[in-house]
């Protein structure tokens, strides 16, 4: 492992150099983020890494890439999309239009199978999804909607166990290896890049999913995005993190109603 | 076993990790833990990633000692026992905190036993004991080296009373274990530290 002063020293130039600030990243993840990318590479020691982040750009993306967690599946914990599809499409069905903001959506398995449900419940036609993340190379895999068929085993028990009846099979074209979700999934999203803990609101939604990026944030940047949130959510408006995840150490719970023991909360004040 | 006599004074937290065959010799010492002097308790077990509750409730439902539920950022406190959900590696914070990550498997593990045992070494150094109980793959190990690096103890499961004996052989054969210990000498074990 790398030295403490070694990350802090990676973090304040990658600031001075970059503008990119991970100074209230959660240091335990961060620290075997940066290890493993070293390794990965071959560093041996920690000065050559440093000085090639510092002068070298494309490397510092490249190593951008690496240390910010791309770990995602679709209808991650089939449990919270049941719920999602039982007791919140229902109540966002009965607006005119409904926008939903997927933050840190990564290579966007998340969004299409948000989409999905969206479809099943006769909404995706009235449904806008944005979908931001910090990291530009995922968002282009997620535009693309093409993930590898190798997974679509484990994503068509996890779309079952999520209350899904259809043949999963029916939204994507199998070849070569891949599988290209259908277009029309993808007409309903705009992806764009938006760092949390930088960039401001930029709409208004009835849902916000956040799910399993708050937990690489120390407990300040936490509060700092939960309000960000906050701000950009309508009155009635749900907030969807992961199921190990809370607001509870950020947020005055009297204006959030927490749905029984799931990670949702609907904005009440 | 003279050799396995406990002097163990400054413990802040105990954790303890174990795959296949785990659960049985959890279920064996937790029922008679009644008291733990001034530590936590946290376990990282491998299990199915579609197993959200149930580890935890069977803990919960063996456990005399109050088990406190995992959440990011959770103060990890003395006199609780922590379990490492599924499909998350457990980290441990410099302020002494919990924090999740949900980066790769590691021994086709997450959690994985070495990333957790590895962290806690990072922050609880000489404060930290680490055992490893019976598993049919290599994780834990290379964990409990770091352990011992850090100047905390290691104890590993007897293969003989473990059910699947090559997770504690491998720690045995690379780790250096100050303890190799029967079910009923972890239990006199732990209920010892820190007296």
């Amino acid at each position: 492992m790398i030295e403490d002063i070694e990350l802090e020293t990676l973090i304040n130039d990658v600031y001075e150099y970059y503008g990119f600030d991970f100074s209230s990243y959660s240091r335990a993840s961060l620290k075997r983020r940066v290890n493993r990318v070293m390794h990965l590479d071959g560093f041996v020691h920690f000065h050559e890494f440093l000085s090639k982040v510092r002068y070298d750009q494309e490397y510092y993306k490249r190593m951008v890439d690496e240390i910010t967690v791309n770990v995602t599946e679709m209808f991650r914990d089939p449990a919270f999309y049941n719920i999602v599809r039982k007791e919140i499409l229902p109540l966002l069905g009965t607006k005119p239009f409904i926008r939903l903001w997927h933050a840190g959506c990564s290579t966007g398995e998340e969004v299409y199978s948000m989409a999905i449900m969206l479809k099943e419940a006769g909404l995706l036609h009235k449904s806008l999804i944005y979908a931001t993340d910090i990291n530009a190379t995922v968002l282009e895999t997620a535009k693309k909607g093409i993930f590898p068929l190798r997974m679509m085993k484990e994503y068509s028990e996890n779309y079952r166990d999520a209350g899904g009846l259809e043949d999963f099979s029916s939204y994507y074209i199998a070849n070569y290896g891949i599988a290209k979700f259908n277009d029309e999934l993808a007409e309903k999203m705009v992806f764009s890049q938006h760092n949390l803990v930088s960039d401001t609101s930029f709409n208004e939604f009835d849902m916000i999913l956040c799910r399993n990026v708050l937990i690489y944030f120390d407990n300040n940047l936490q509060k700092r995005v939960i309000n960000l949130f906050d701000e950009s959510l309508a009155l009635l408006g749900f907030l969807a993190l992961g199921t190990k995840e809370t607001i509870k150490y950020s947020i005055g719970m009297h204006k959030y109603k927490q749905l029984d023991k799931e990670k949702i909360w609907r904005k009440i004040k | 076993m003279e050799e396995n006599k406990v002097t163990i004074s400054n413990c802040k937290v105990l954790i303890i990790g174990g795959s296949a065959g785990s659960l049985n010799a959890l279920m064996q010492i937790l029922p008679d833990l009644h008291n733990i002097n001034g530590f936590a308790i946290v376990i990282v077990l491998h299990r199915k990633s579609t197993d959200d509750q149930t580890l935890e409730e069977l803990i919960v439902l063996k456990s005399n000692i109050e088990v406190k539920t995992v959440e990011d950022k959770a103060p990890l406190l003395a006199g609780y026992i922590y379990v490492a959900p599924s499909n998350y590696h457990l980290l441990f914070e410099k302020n002494e905190t919990l924090s999740l990550d949900i980066s790769e498997k590691i021994n086709y593990s997450r959690p994985s036993i070495d990333v957790s045992f590895e962290s806690a070494a990072e922050i609880y150094g000489n404060s930290l004991v680490g055992i490893l109980l019976s598993g049919s793959n290599t994780d834990g190990t290379y964990g409990l080296k770091a352990i011992k690096a850090a100047g905390g103890k290691i104890a590993v499961q007897n293969p003989l009373s473990a059910d699947m004996p090559f997770m504690p052989n491998n720690a045995i054969l690379n780790a250096d274990p100050d303890f190799i210990l029967t079910n009923e000498e972890i239990l006199t074990f732990i209920s010892e530290i820190n007296t």
